[in-house]
């Protein structure tokens, strides 16, 4: 993994928590109080318009309602934060940091906790915890590493296929499917191009789907069982490969890109991340009106988008009111409604009070969007050593092909 | 010779260690971790492992390959057209008219120009929609690999297109001092035709003038990112996008493999250098072969049209490109085959603008910050060369050129690396002196000649009426060559606004300029997005050159004598 290098690099050995919390979590009116006044430094990623002016909208509203002061700093990769962090401890700077919390999940939140370089625990200690959908929702582990309240959930992805109706006209149910739909329309299908995020996606979601046993994904790659559990991706990629767009030699870099060909009449399916994005996308002219989103029968990979906090943050009880607010259910269903950003809910829509489902259920969640009982439960990552080795794999054999 | 005034010797000094120290520090910068030695990242051990880690990254040889096939097959290419077209037409009303056409393109960012040529040339794009599906029968796109392919084609297309422009005008400054007209008739007079007449009477005299500006494209074409993102295949990329892919992995431990990398490329680009120079000699000794045979040139007129239509190419692919550019900023839905979208809408420009401000604001002070320093430096070193008669030898302007030569990749990634070692934090102005490199070498050759034609006579009657040398300089000398002033500035500007690479390594990622946002959103591939940003690049480019046309008009509305200084 990146970061344990990093890690390795700066000669960092693992050291016993050095966290003292100034306010313990479970207090919440003390937080409160020692939030007023507050500027929380959050660094997440600034890539995309419809996320940095939702992050500015809980700004304004946690400056009214605590007095916080909440400054976006907008990344282009997450780990420019984890790495900062990282360079702090170094240099012995264990308290005033200038990162406050951070928006992470996966490889970054399991290499921050490893080394102990996060504030905790205290999601579970939040208020707005309650009514947080514990068991419907992989909101206790992240990519299989247990999350034990080092990080508070805000969002839930999950992957979709967008079609073009009027060019297919009936969602794939499987991997298979998809297969021989590409075999009969070659050309009308790429996946963006691995290491890029939601490529490698499509290899892990490829991988679960085509596997009959999904469980050895759940732990640690190791060399014995990696090319046997693996098989049948690489079989599928073998005949899949070639009926791709441009036959496989060339590959969208990203996954917006992918729309644009779809708009183009390049491609007729693509992947995404988030089952917002087709309507979002068709309300901004990026996608035909015929655009629709599908599952995959035996359901779709899905994971949480995290807010962590920084053993050295200088705000830590402003950051955790944040974190809070993210999980009220105003700011949840803000962050639903697909004009607006069009995340779903980590909520348990059964235990909010009756106004409050009823601010949920008046979305309109857009034509091309599944409701949360058409997405089904979400599939597991799996451990992300597996994601590592796979990427390493495809970028030998179709990467650096031509 | 005029003597006092403010001190100026040391001017020169500072200038030349404006170009050659970031280079050098730089080049300093990438040769240690290549051999292993980033403390930063708990290296300091001598070895050749980075190299290694460079051979056995799989893609190595072809990434290497496909950039000196792109970066030698774009030059040749690029200095082909351009001989052809002022072989063909230099002198005639078409010659003039292309001048017009052509110039104004050095402006247009090398970002802006390859998403508009991507859009025209893609199977999706506007040729292809203009045929279809009346003519091709394709009411989908067909599944060709055109952009990105992996022989690189539509990256060349996109570099010729844009080096067509730099070399014409290399070349029309070169015919200046190359006494092509009278050796045109006399070879005329001969009965030689026209192209075959121009190539060996003149040519050979022309290219001793730009053999530089070539090496520059060549360095350029070889090593260049942004236009390779865009219009280069990707597996694998060209090298120099790879290194710079690898530079901004978080994972520090990649550094030196990119360093490894931008030697690599350096040694690429000086071995194409040496591979061109032995080239020179080849055509030179079949040249003089051909003159000898004393052939009057029966292929002319297929040459003359041959040059004249690549010239048209070059051009409208940039103007199409921009114009496809400016419709999907204001596109609705927009799909294929339609050669036009199904609506318009203001929404891209809403949605966009309230974020492109602060790139906005960083771009201009950018370029503002490093062409003031720039132009301060370049009118302070021909002052000095004025005042004491310093004559710049032509070593001296190899070293003009050498932070034009040696790749980009090669130093910026080391400049990065030491900034990063040295805790110096990245942000605004590492960049303007980063900026500041290539800004001023293009300063210096667009005012050194204007400057240097300046009448002295005017400064003798100055000094004769008691103004010393700073007074006739700032009273006189400068007004009166205040277009060519501006000119020079708006050319620093643009080439500070079209920066990508600098900005992105230097800057850490933290400087956000409209350059680096437009190459960010290319990868996206939302058109309306590129659209948007790319036109603001462009306009920011041009602006500067509308001013240094209008001001100068402005002043002068009562100065018949200077109406068309």
């Amino acid at each position: 993994m990146k970061l344990s290098t990093i890690i390795a690099a700066l000669g960092l050995a693992a050291m016993p928590s050095l966290v003292l919390a100034d306010t313990d979590p479970a207090d919440w009116p003390a937080v409160t109080a020692a939030a007023k006044g507050q500027e929380v430094f959050w660094n997440a990623w600034g890539g995309s318009t419809t996320t940095n002016d939702f992050l500015a909208w809980v700004g304004q509203r946690v400056s009214e309602e605590y007095g916080v002061t909440l400054t976006h700093v907008k990344l282009t990769d997450t780990a420019d934060a984890v790495s900062r962090v990282l360079a702090e401890k170094a240099a012995g700077q264990d308290t005033g940091g200038a990162i406050d919390m951070i928006w992470i999940n996966g490889a970054n939140f399991a290499a921050m906790k490893e080394q102990d370089l996060l504030f905790g625990p205290f999601a579970e200690q939040l208020p707005n915890w309650a009514v947080v959908d514990v068991d419907g929702k992989t909101v206790q582990t992240d990519f299989t590493v247990p999350v034990e309240g080092y990080e508070s959930p805000w969002a839930m992805a999950q992957v979709v296929f967008i079609h073009d109706t009027a060019r297919l006209a009936d969602p794939l149910p499987s991997m298979n499917a998809l297969l021989e739909w590409s075999k009969s329309n070659p050309g009308r299908f790429t996946f963006p191009q691995p290491p890029d995020f939601l490529g490698s996606t499509f290899l892990k979601q490829a991988l679960i789907d085509l596997t009959d046993d999904a469980s050895p994904l759940q732990a640690p790659a190791t060399d014995e069982n990696y090319a046997s559990v693996t098989a049948p991706l690489w079989d599928f990629l073998e005949e899949l490969t070639p009926t791709l767009w441009r036959q496989g030699r060339a590959y969208p870099q990203t996954g917006p890109r992918q729309l644009q060909l779809i708009a183009d009449g390049e491609i007729d399916l693509a992947i995404s991340f988030s089952p917002g994005e087709a309507s979002t996308a068709i309300a901004n002219f990026q996608l035909p009106e015929t655009a629709r989103t599908f599952v995959l029968d035996k359901g779709t990979l899905g994971n949480a988008s995290f807010v962590a906090i920084p053993y050295n943050s200088s705000a830590t009880e402003g950051a955790m009111v944040v974190a809070n607010f993210l999980l009220s259910p105003e700011a949840q269903a803000r962050a639903q409604d697909p004009s607006i950003l069009g995340y779903g809910t980590v909520l348990n829509m059964d235990a909010l009070q009756d106004d409050q489902q009823a601010a949920f259920d008046a979305l309109d969640l857009g034509v091309a969007t599944l409701t949360p009982a058409q997405l089904g439960t979400a599939l597991p990552e799996p451990h992300p050593s597996w994601m590592t080795r796979i990427e390493a794999d495809w970028i030998i054999r179709y990467g650096v092909s031509e | 010779m005029l003597r006092g005034g403010v001190k100026l010797s040391w001017l020169p000094i500072l200038t030349v260690l404006a170009l050659l120290g970031p280079v050098l520090a730089g080049l300093a910068g990438t040769i240690a971790p290549a051999l292993g030695w980033l403390p930063g990242a708990g290296q300091a051990r001598l070895s050749l492992d980075a190299f290694h880690a460079l051979l056995d990254w799989p893609g190595f040889m072809d990434a290497a390959r496909l950039s000196v096939v792109t970066g030698i097959g774009a030059t040749v290419l690029s200095l082909a057209l351009v001989t052809l077209i002022c072989a063909g037409w230099a002198g005639t009303p078409a010659f003039r008219w292309l001048e017009k056409l052509l110039s104004p393109l050095l402006a247009v960012p090398h970002a802006a120009a390859a998403f508009g040529i991507a859009f025209l040339i893609a199977p999706s794009g506007w040729i292809v929609r203009a045929m279809s599906p009346w003519l091709t029968g394709w009411d989908q796109p067909p599944d060709l690999l055109i952009v990105q392919d992996p022989y690189g084609f539509a990256l060349m297309a996109g570099l010729v297109a844009k080096e067509v422009p730099f070399l014409l005008l290399m070349t029309l400054a070169a015919l200046g001092q190359a006494d092509a007209p009278r050796s045109l008739a006399v070879a005329r007079a001969l009965g030689y035709r026209r192209v075959s007449g121009w190539l060996k009477a003149v040519f050979p005299r022309v290219y001793a003038q730009i053999r530089l500006p070539v090496y520059v494209v060549l360095a350029y074409s070889m090593s260049v990112v942004d236009v390779a993102v865009i219009l280069g295949p990707n597996t694998p990329p060209t090298l120099s996008v790879q290194i710079t892919r690898w530079m901004s992995d978080p994972d520090l431990a990649f550094r030196l493999q990119a360093a490894a990398g931008a030697l690599v490329q350096l040694a690429l680009v000086l071995g194409a250098m040496a591979f061109w120079r032995l080239g020179e000699f080849a055509v030179g000794w079949l040249a003089r072969r051909w003159v000898r045979t004393g052939h009057r040139g029966a292929a002319d007129p297929l040459a003359q049209g041959v040059g004249l239509f690549a010239a048209v190419a070059a051009a409208s692919a940039i103007i199409l490109g921009l114009l496809g550019l400016a419709i999907w900023s204001f596109a609705g839905f927009w799909s294929f085959p339609n050669l036009l979208p199904d609506g318009f809408t203001m929404r891209s420009w809403d949605r966009h603008i309230p974020g492109m401000l602060a790139a906005m604001w960083e771009t201009f002070v950018l370029a503002a910050a490093a062409t003031s320093i720039a132009l301060v430096l370049v009118i302070g070193c021909l002052e000095a060369e004025h005042r004491y008669g310093f004559r710049p030898s032509n070593r001296a302007v190899w070293l003009l050129y050498l932070p034009l030569i040696v790749p980009q990749i090669a130093f910026l990634p080391g400049l990065q690396t030491l900034l990063l070692v040295s805790g110096a934090d990245m942000g605004r102005w590492p960049v303007v002196a980063a900026h500041l490199v290539f800004v001023l070498p293009y300063v210096f050759l667009s005012l050194a000649d204007p400057f240097r034609a300046w009448e002295p006579r005017f400064g003798t009657i100055g000094a004769a009426l008691g103004a010393g040398p700073d007074r006739v300089l700032w009273r006189i000398r400068l007004p009166m060559l205040i277009a060519p002033v501006l000119t020079a500035f708006a050319v620093g500007f643009a080439v500070s606004v079209g920066q990508y690479l600098p900005t992105l390594l230097v800057g850490g990622g933290r400087v956000v300029t409209l350059t680096t946002e437009a190459v960010a959103l290319a990868a996206g591939g939302d058109r309306r997005a590129i659209g948007v940003y790319g036109l603001a690049q462009t306009l920011a480019s041009f602006l500067p050159f509308a001013m240094a046309l209008l001001i100068p008009a402005l002043l002068w509305r009562n100065r018949m004598g200077m109406r068309d200084a």
